[in-house]
C-alpha cells in the first residue's frame, strides 16, 4: 500500500498550475478533427445505404422499345423507372402544326432546360417524327390524357385531368396552366432506325 | 489468470480439428480474374441450367474484369439484361420429380459448405448402380445430383478395399486438365458467395491504419491529462 | 479585434445555455455525470467494459436501424433480403457485419464487465440495485440475441429457435400451449419470425435502453467500485467535500476510457473486415442454407455465448420423460447472477484482499464456465465413451455434469467459504 503516491497534505485532487494548456488545446484539436474524418468515414455506408440499390439501378435500367409499330398519329406508352414514357409518331401536319401556337406557350423556345441538349430544337425530337417524353405532368405528377382529335383552336396535344395542364404534341405546356414547365424529355437514343433506347443518351456511353 | 486465457485462445483450435473431414484444399485465389472468368463461363454453362443464383447478379462480373459488352456476349441468353440475376429456366416443382430435390441456389454455396468441400465434391463423384442417377459421391453420400461433367472428367469407380476413387474411362479432358476446371469453377463459386469479399478487406486494411493514427493521439492526450494525476 | 470576436460567441454560448439551464437541468447534470462525478482514481484495465458496452449498444442500435430499413421479416423474403443487404445496397455487407459482430462482442464485452463487477465485488453493499439492474440488462440482452438470430432465416436461426421455445413446452401443465402461443403456430413459421422482429427491434431494445439508465443512475448516486473495494467517499476533503481519492471522470477518464475505446474499435474492425465469420462462431455456415423445416441439420449448437447455459440443460438427465429438470437448472444457472449480493458474506469486497479459499472457488468457477462453454459448442460425444465400468456413458456429458456441480456449488457455498476465508486489512485509501 504505498501511501506515498497520494497527496501527503490530505487534499483532494486538484489540476496542477504548471499544465501545457497549449500542448493540450493542440491535442485535443487534433483528436477532434481526426475524429471528424473518422466520423465522417463511417457515414459514407450509411448514408450510401439509402442510395438506390443494385436491385432498383437494374429495374431502372435503360429500356429497348421497338417503335416500328406505332400508327402515324397514335402514340405508344413505355415504362422506364416505374413512369410512363410517351413515344408519339407525330404526321407531317402534326409537325408543321407545332409552330402555328408558338405564341400561346409559356416556353415555346426551350430556355428552360426540360430536354436534353439534343432535343433542343424546333422539334424537340432527335428524329422530328417521334416525340419521347415522360407522361408524368410537371405540376403535381399526374399522367395527362392524349386528345389528338383537332378542332378549330386544338391542334392536338394533352390534358391533364388533375388541373386542366395543356401540352402540345411536343409536350410544351400553354399559357395559362397550373403546370410551370413543359414535359421532361427524358435521355434516350436510337440504336437502329425502329429502336429506341430510353434512359440512355449518347455521350454517357462515350 | 495467465493460462485462463490461453486456454480461452486455444478453445477455437479445438473446435476446428473436429471438422477435418475433407483433405484437398480448393485452389481460391479471388485475385486470380482469368481463373474466376474461366470458373464464371463453366458456371453459366453446367451449372446455371439447373442450379439458379439467384442473389448474384450478371453486372456484378464486371469485378472480375469482364466488361457489360463481354457479359452480354459471352455469358447470357436471349432476353436478360446484364441487371439480371442468375436466374434458372427450369421449374423447380418439375426439378423436384426429376431428381427428388429442388437443385439449391447456388449464390452463398460456398459460405455453407466450405470451398474445399466443393472442390471435393465436383472430383468425387463415381459410378454406383444402386443409385436412380447412376451416380454417387464421396464427401455427399446418396447425393441426388447426377455427374454432369462425367463427358469430361469420365467415369469413376470407387475401390471399397482402398476407398479411393479409380478413372475407369477417360472424358474428354485429362485428370489435371479437370481438376484445373473445377478448381476455377469452385474459385468462381467462391467469387460469387461474397462478391464483396476482396473491397472489403481493402478497406478493412484502410480503416486499421486511421485507427492506428487515433490510437497514437489518444494515447498522447491521455498522457498529457493523466500528468495531473500522482 | 479576433480575442473580442471569440469572446462575444462564447457570450452568445453562455446565454443559450443560461436559457436552457432555466428550463432545463443541462449545467447541472453535465457536472453530476462528467465534470463533477468523481470517480476512483485507480481504475485499471477491468473498467474499460462499461463504456464499451454503452458504445456497442449505440452502434446495434444505428447498425440496426439502417438494417431495417431493407430486411423483410417475412418468412418468404427474410433469407433474401439479409443477401440482398450484403450484396445489392451500398455499404450494405459492412453494416450487417458491424451488426452481426456487435452482437458477439455485445456479449464478450459484458462478460468481461461482470467479471470485472465479480472479482471487486461490485455487486456488494451499496451496489445491491445497479448489478441487479445489471443482471436484469444481461437477460434482456440475451432474448435480444435469441429473437435477433432468429431473423436471417437460415437453418441454424431456425432450428436454434424451434429448440429454444419448445424447451418452454417442457414446463409441466402449460408448457405445449405456451410455445404454441409463443410460436403463433405449430412450428416456427412467418408469424414467429414477424412477432420476433417486433420483439428485436422495439420492444426490447426499449426495455434495454431503460435499464441501461437506471444502471447508470443508480451507480452515479452511489458511486463507483474500485479494484481496492475502498468506498472513496468514506474519506473527503474537508473543505470542497470531494473523495480525496476521486478524480472528475471528464476529462481524466473520458481522455482513458477514448484509448479503450479505440483499441476495441481495431479489434472490432479487424473482425468486420478480415474475419467477419469468426471461424463459424460469430456466423454460422449452417446459416447460409434458407430455413427449411423439413430438414434439421446435423449438428446444431446455440451461439457461443449461450454455451455454456446450453450444456448445462444437456447435462441435467431427464425425470422420467421431462426434460423440465435440464431447462430449471439452465434458467437458474443465469437468474443465479442476481443473488451475489446476498450470497457473499466476505468483510472485504475486492480479490486483492480476499483468502486462497475464494480465489480457489472462483478459478473452479472460471473454468467450469469455460469448459460449459466449450462443451456447448460440440456434440456430446465429441470425446467418446468411458468404459463399461462407467455404464459407457458420454465422456463430455460426465464432465459437463461436473463442470455444472462446480457452478451452482460456487453460488450454494458462497455464504460459507466468504465468511471463513482468511482475509487481508483494506488499505484506507486506493492504490495502484
Amino acid at each position: 500500500m504505498s501511501d506515498t503516491k497520494h497527496d501527503a497534505n490530505g487534499l483532494s485532487f486538484q489540476p496542477p498550475s504548471d499544465v501545457d494548456v497549449e500542448k493540450r488545446k493542440f491535442l485535443i484539436q487534433a483528436t477532434v478533427a481526426t475524429s471528424a474524418v473518422g466520423v465522417a468515414a463511417v457515414a459514407v455506408p450509411f448514408v450510401g445505404s439509402m442510395l438506390p440499390s443494385e436491385r432498383a439501378k437494374a429495374a431502372g435500367a435503360p429500356v429497348e422499345v421497338d417503335i416500328s409499330k406505332i400508327e402515324p398519329g397514335s402514340m405508344m406508352t413505355a415504362e422506364w423507372r416505374g413512369q410512363p414514357v410517351w413515344i408519339i409518331h407525330r404526321t407531317d401536319e402534326m409537325i408543321a402544326k407545332l409552330d402555328a401556337h408558338n405564341s400561346q406557350l409559356s416556353d415555346p423556345n426551350l430556355d428552360v432546360p426540360q430536354q436534353p441538349e439534343y432535343c433542343k430544337n424546333k422539334d424537340r425530337a432527335i428524329n422530328a417524327k417521334y416525340a419521347v417524353m415522360l407522361g408524368t405532368c410537371t405540376h403535381l405528377g399526374c399522367s395527362p390524357n392524349a386528345n389528338f382529335v383537332e378542332t378549330a383552336d386544338w391542334d392536338g396535344g394533352f390534358v391533364c385531368p388533375c388541373h386542366g395542364s395543356k401540352f402540345d404534341l411536343s409536350g410544351r405546356v400553354f399559357k395559362g396552366s397550373p403546370a410551370p414547365t413543359n414535359l421532361v424529355v427524358p435521355p434516350h437514343q436510337y440504336l437502329t432506325e425502329t429502336t429506341l433506347l430510353i434512359g440512355e443518351d449518347k455521350k454517357a456511353e462515350a | 489468470m495467465k493460462n485462463l486465457w490461453l486456454g480461452l485462445l486455444l478453445l477455437p483450435a479445438l473446435a476446428w480439428a473436429n471438422e477435418a473431414a475433407i483433405t484437398v484444399k480448393a485452389p481460391v485465389d479471388l485475385s486470380n480474374h482469368d481463373s474466376l472468368q474461366r470458373g464464371a463461363k463453366v458456371f453459366v454453362n453446367y451449372c446455371l441450367n439447373c442450379h439458379s443464383a439467384n442473389y448474384m447478379r450478371y453486372n456484378r462480373l464486371q469485378d472480375i474484369g469482364l466488361s457489360e459488352k463481354q457479359i452480354k456476349d459471352n455469358l447470357l441468353f436471349a432476353g436478360e439484361k446484364v441487371g439480371d440475376t442468375m436466374q434458372v429456366a427450369i421449374d423447380p416443382v418439375e426439378a423436384k420429380k426429376w431428381f427428388g430435390a429442388t437443385p439449391p441456389d447456388l449464390s452463398v454455396e460456398v459460405r455453407a459448405r466450405g470451398a474445399d468441400w466443393l472442390y471435393a465434391y465436383l472430383r468425387g463423384f463415381y459410378k454406383d448402380d444402386t443409385r436412380p442417377t447412376g451416380w454417387n459421391n464421396t464427401v455427399y453420400d446418396k447425393v441426388a445430383m447426377p455427374h454432369v461433367l462425367y463427358e469430361l472428367q469420365g467415369v469413376q469407380e470407387l475401390n471399397h478395399e482402398t476407398q479411393a476413387l479409380e478413372l475407369v474411362k477417360p472424358g474428354k479432358l485429362s485428370p489435371s486438365e479437370y481438376n484445373a476446371m473445377v478448381g476455377d469453377l469452385t474459385n468462381f463459386m467462391a467469387f460469387m458467395a461474397e462478391p464483396a469479399k476482396q473491397s472489403r478487406q481493402m478497406i478493412g486494411i484502410f480503416v486499421l491504419l486511421f485507427l492506428g493514427v487515433m490510437l497514437v493521439l489518444v494515447k498522447k492526450i491521455k498522457a498529457e491529462y493523466w500528468k495531473d494525476i500522482k | 479585434m479576433a480575442e473580442k470576436k471569440v469572446s462575444t460567441a462564447s457570450n452568445a454560448l453562455a446565454g443559450v445555455v443560461d436559457w436552457v439551464d432555466a428550463r432545463f437541468p443541462l449545467t447541472s447534470n453535465i457536472k453530476n455525470h462528467l465534470t463533477e462525478y468523481y470517480a476512483p482514481k485507480n481504475f485499471n484495465f477491468w473498467y474499460f467494459f462499461g463504456s464499451l458496452a454503452l458504445l456497442v449498444l449505440v452502434m446495434q442500435i444505428v447498425t440496426g436501424i439502417f438494417l431495417t430499413m431493407h430486411y423483410k421479416p417475412d418468412a418468404q423474403e427474410a433469407f433474401a433480403s439479409v443477401e440482398y443487404i450484403m450484396r445489392d445496397v451500398f455499404g450494405g455487407n459492412i453494416i450487417r457485419y458491424m451488426h452481426s459482430t456487435g452482437a458477439s462482442m455485445f456479449f464478450v464485452v459484458v462478460y468481461m464487465h461482470m467479471f470485472r463487477g465479480l472479482i471487486y465485488g461490485s455487486y456488494r453493499t451499496p451496489r445491491e440495485l445497479i448489478w441487479l439492474f445489471g443482471v436484469g440488462i444481461f437477460l434482456v440482452l440475451m432474448g435480444e440475441a435469441f429473437f435477433g438470430y432468429l431473423l436471417p432465416w437460415g437453418q441454424m436461426s431456425y432450428w436454434g429457435a424451434q429448440v429454444i421455445v419448445n424447451l418452454f413446452s417442457t414446463i409441466p401443465f402449460i408448457g405445449p400451449d405456451l410455445s404454441e402461443w409463443l410460436r403463433g403456430d405449430y412450428l416456427v413459421s412467418d408469424a414467429t419470425l414477424n412477432r420476433f422482429f417486433a420483439f428485436h427491434v422495439i420492444a426490447l431494445p426499449l426495455v434495454l435502453l431503460g435499464l441501461v439508465a437506471v444502471h447508470l443512475i443508480a451507480l452515479h448516486e452511489v458511486g463507483s467500485n474500485n479494484p481496492d473495494g475502498v468506498e472513496i467517499k468514506a474519506l473527503k476533503d474537508k473543505k470542497t467535500g470531494i473523495p480525496l481519492d476521486g478524480i472528475p471522470f471528464h476529462p481524466y477518464y473520458s481522455v482513458k476510457d477514448l484509448v479503450g475505446v479505440v483499441v476495441f474499435l481495431m479489434v472490432f474492425a479487424a473482425i468486420v473486415f478480415f474475419a467477419p465469420e469468426m471461424g463459424g462462431y460469430f456466423l454460422e455456415a449452417n446459416n447460409f442454407v434458407p430455413a427449411d423445416p423439413l430438414k434439421t441439420p446435423a449438428h446444431i449448437a446455440p451461439v457461443w455465448y449461450f454455451t455454456p447455459y446450453y450444456s448445462i440443460l444437456r447435462a441435467v438427465p431427464p425425470i422420467g420423460i421431462s426434460q423440465f429438470p435440464g431447462v430449471v437448472a439452465m434458467g437458474l444457472s443465469v437468474v443465479v447472477f442476481a443473488f451475489l449480493p446476498w450470497l457473499d458474506r466476505s468483510p472485504v469486497k475486492s480479490i486483492r484482499y480476499r483468502g486462497a479459499l475464494y480465489k480457489r472457488w472462483l478459478t473452479a468457477f472460471i473454468v467450469s464456465f469455460l469448459i460449459l462453454g466449450y462443451l456447448g459448442t460440440v456434440p456430446a460425444d465429441v470425446w467418446g465413451q468411458f468404459g463399461a465400468w462407467m455404464g459407457k456413458a458420454d465422456r463430455a456429458t460426465v464432465v459437463a455434469r461436473v463442470c455444472m456441480a462446480v457452478y451452482f456449488l460456487f453460488f450454494a457455498l458462497m455464504p460459507w467459504y466468504t465468511k471463513r476465508d482468511k482475509t487481508k486489512p483494506v488499505p484506507e485509501r486506493v492504490t495502484y
